[in-house]
């Protein structure tokens, strides 16, 4: 079935989904695309902020924006955390520490399944906000408000973060650590150190992240699984570590989705993201916006 | 006290003694079962473990089954289709168990049904749908009140037809369970002279259900049937709440997993009013029966400490179930023996705590128990709204019926 309106409905609403997208896997664009870290947890840190969202929100009502934000400091230091242990027992080790630190972060991601499901059960959580449930009437269109507060935040994040890495003297190390860890070693600069730094921000940005997750949709225990696919392809599709690229990337994932959910049938949406993937390296194999 | 006496005494002591030790040492009646403890379907998994545990306590506190213990050996299948056939030949092969439940649902359960069949032994279901359609199995029974495979469907689909519904839009997940019930809307739609504008099945992976309520409201059904999984439930809800589906739907759901479980409906709250979806047991006075009222008393409080729904209706009350038929079929025939413990189940009708039970030649009810129920007055935020009679209105079936359909779908939101 073609309409007009329909595929009017589908561009708008993949654009905003897009977005969502662009939020839940920009800092796996920092950790996998800039610091050449494997990390495959990034998924389960997005669903362990999202229940540390729920808990906020439930126990003191604290709307889910303001608790993502609160626990973003928390994520930062538990991202510090986690490379620094990472680099200790595998980096620093040896020339195979990729693929053996894949083996470590699943073996992180399974952790925290494992605690949120002693914590909270297996049961699926959800936050309330005035924002939920509800949609803004635009024409003929009706298009959710948590979507487009994940789209506003999502383009705040990233306008934010690119900022950060092209201005500020921090994120200028961080992209040089990425072009060349041995040449700012000579300078007299400590590579583990920016990196540990870098890792904190990769891990921090999940705490809205998080946030928006669980106003977008419920959470359980074993979401990080829908996502792990997702966000690595839209972070390889973009160019490794570019932060623009992370945000077109995830729009036209989400417009493409949307529309072949929408005008052919939804059973075609799965294999959208990884065409897209192959049709773009085939063509750039360094990616959208990649050097 | 003479010597004889005393010694008749110490004799009788003694004897008692030695009795005491030999049933004590008696080997208890092992139960083997894997259930989704962790993944998808562990909001299901865990409150029929610990239905079938409260059985367990209950069956031991009476003295066992021909004077031995129960014991459950459960492993965690995570959910997963691809766990269970190792755990029940584990199961089957090396923890030797006396008897086998099902894990829940279809996709776990689904697996292992060529397995026991080819090893010839007895299966009790655990809520799965239509899995012993192919195989064939004659030592399969469920414990799942769905009945014959089209009742499902008939029930739903035919109150949408006598309130005035001539399409149907057909919404359902790519899982095995919901693709067997959709099968069955399908040809039940078509039976019914239905006019299918729209049938989609959209994959288990998706995030966001706004397009699709989009596509599903062009389509303009009168109609809508959806066969969807708990985490998809939710979302789905959502987007009908956001998007809408149009002013001409007559009745919305059907075949909804999650819509049951206690933190789905308390997050939920008002968003599920109108909704006619599909249930088990519904704290409706038509639902009450020997042992029901006690069970959930037991299960309430149990339920805090294990963590797992507080309600516990949708399934718990059935594992409990799955327990006493095998309790009163062991009983009877005063056997372990899986053919003559399948012929009992079959031939006989059981008194369980939802209801009696008999089957059909393939296993499953030979009458369909299923509810379609719709969601009334519902609040937001509170649990304790679902423990009341008439929140969940039972339009279906006729002889467990507590009210009329309320039509159309926004009027009754």
């Amino acid at each position: 079935m073609f309409s007009v309106d329909l595929l009017r409905d589908a561009v708008v609403l993949g654009l905003l989904l897009g977005c969502f997208y662009a939020a839940v896997s920009i800092g796996l664009s920092i950790s996998f695309g800039l610091l050449d870290v494997p990390q495959v947890a990034h998924p389960a840190f997005l669903v362990l902020a999202s229940y540390g969202v729920f808990w906020l929100n439930d126990r003191y009502d604290i709307d889910p924006l303001v608790a993502g934000l609160i626990i973003t400091p928390l994520f930062f230091v538990l991202g510090v955390i986690t490379y620094r242990i990472y680099h200790e027992t595998f980096e620093r080790r040896g020339s195979d520490a990729a693929v053996r630190g894949i083996a470590f972060f699943f073996g992180v991601a399974f952790i925290i399944e494992v605690l949120i499901i002693l914590q909270f059960g297996v049961d699926q959580q959800s936050v309330t906000a005035s924002y939920i449930g509800k949609a803004w009437r635009f024409g003929g269109m009706r298009i959710p408000l948590r979507q487009l507060v994940a789209f506003g935040v999502a383009l705040a994040l990233t306008g934010v973060l690119a900022l950060y890495l092209s201005k500020t003297f921090m994120g200028r190390a961080i992209r040089a650590v990425a072009q060349d860890e041995e040449g700012l070693r000579l300078m007299g600069a400590n590579p583990v150190r920016i990196k540990q730094f870098a890792f904190g921000i990769a891990t921090a940005v999940l705490g809205l992240a998080g946030a928006l997750l669980i106003i977008v949709a419920p959470v359980e225990p074993t979401l990080d699984r829908v996502y792990i696919g997702r966000t690595f392809c839209v972070v390889v599709m973009a160019g490794l570590g570019s932060i623009s690229g992370t945000l077109l990337a995830s729009i036209i994932l989400g417009v493409a989705e949307t529309i072949v959910l929408t005008m052919f049938g939804a059973s075609w949406a799965p294999a959208i993201s990884f065409t897209l993937l192959l049709a773009v390296l085939a063509v750039r194999p360094q990616g959208l916006l990649g050097r | 006290m003479n010597r004889r006496m005393l010694i008749g005494w110490a004799t009788a002591v003694v004897a008692l003694g030695l009795t005491s030790a030999v049933y004590a040492e008696e080997p208890p009646i092992k139960i083997g079962m894997s259930m989704p403890q962790t993944g998808g379907l562990a909001g299901g998994g865990k409150p029929s473990l610990l239905g079938i545990q409260i059985w367990r306590d209950d069956v031991n506190a009476k003295g066992g089954l021909l004077g031995r213990k129960v014991e459950l050996v459960v492993y965690d299948d995570k959910s997963s289709a691809a766990e269970t056939p190792a755990l029940y030949a584990k199961l089957i092969d090396v923890d030797k168990v006396d008897l086998l439940f099902a894990p829940y649902a279809t996709v776990p359960t689904a697996p292992i049904m060529p397995l026991v069949k080819q090893r010839g032994l007895l299966l009790m279901g655990n809520f799965s749908f239509q899995v012993n359609s192919k195989i064939h199995h004659d030592m399969w029974f469920n414990n799942a009140p769905w009945g014959p495979a089209d009742s499902w469907a008939t029930g739903f689909l035919g109150l949408g037809q006598k309130a005035g519904g001539k399409s149907v839009a057909l919404l359902s997940a790519d899982q095995e369970f919901a693709q067997n019930l959709i099968t069955t809307a399908r040809d039940v739609a078509k039976k019914m002279g239905l006019n299918i504008v729209f049938d989609q099945s959209y994959p288990p992976s998706t995030a966001e259900f706004s397009g699709i309520i989009r596509a599903l409201g062009a389509a303009k059904p009168d109609i809508v049937f959806v066969a969807s999984y708990p985490p998809d439930s939710a979302g789905i809800m959502r987007a009908v709440n956001e998007i809408g589906v149009g002013d001409n739907v007559k009745i919305f759901g059907g075949a909804m997993v999650g819509l049951q479980f206690a933190s789905v409906m308390e997050n939920m709250g008002s968003l599920l009013n109108g909704v006619v979806n599909y249930n088990t047991w519904l704290p409706e006075p038509s639902m009450y029966f020997d042992g029901t009222k006690d069970f959930f008393e037991k299960y309430t409080k149990r339920a805090v400490e294990a963590k797992v729904d507080p309600l516990g209706y949708y399934i718990a009350p059935y594992g409990y179930a799955m327990g006493q038929m095998i309790e009163e079929a062991v009983n009877a025939t005063k056997s372990l023996d899986q053919k003559t413990l399948a012929k009992y189940l079959r031939e006989n009708t059981h008194k369980t705590i939802v209801g009696q039970i008999s089957y059909a030649e393939d296993g499953e009810w030979k009458q369909s128990a299923t509810l379609e129920a719709q969601f009334r007055g519902i609040k937001d935020k509170n649990m304790d709204q679902f423990r009341q009679a008439g929140k969940q209105v039972i339009l279906f079936p006729a002889n467990l019926k507590t009210g009329d359909l309320i039509t159309p779908f926004e009027a009754a939101r």
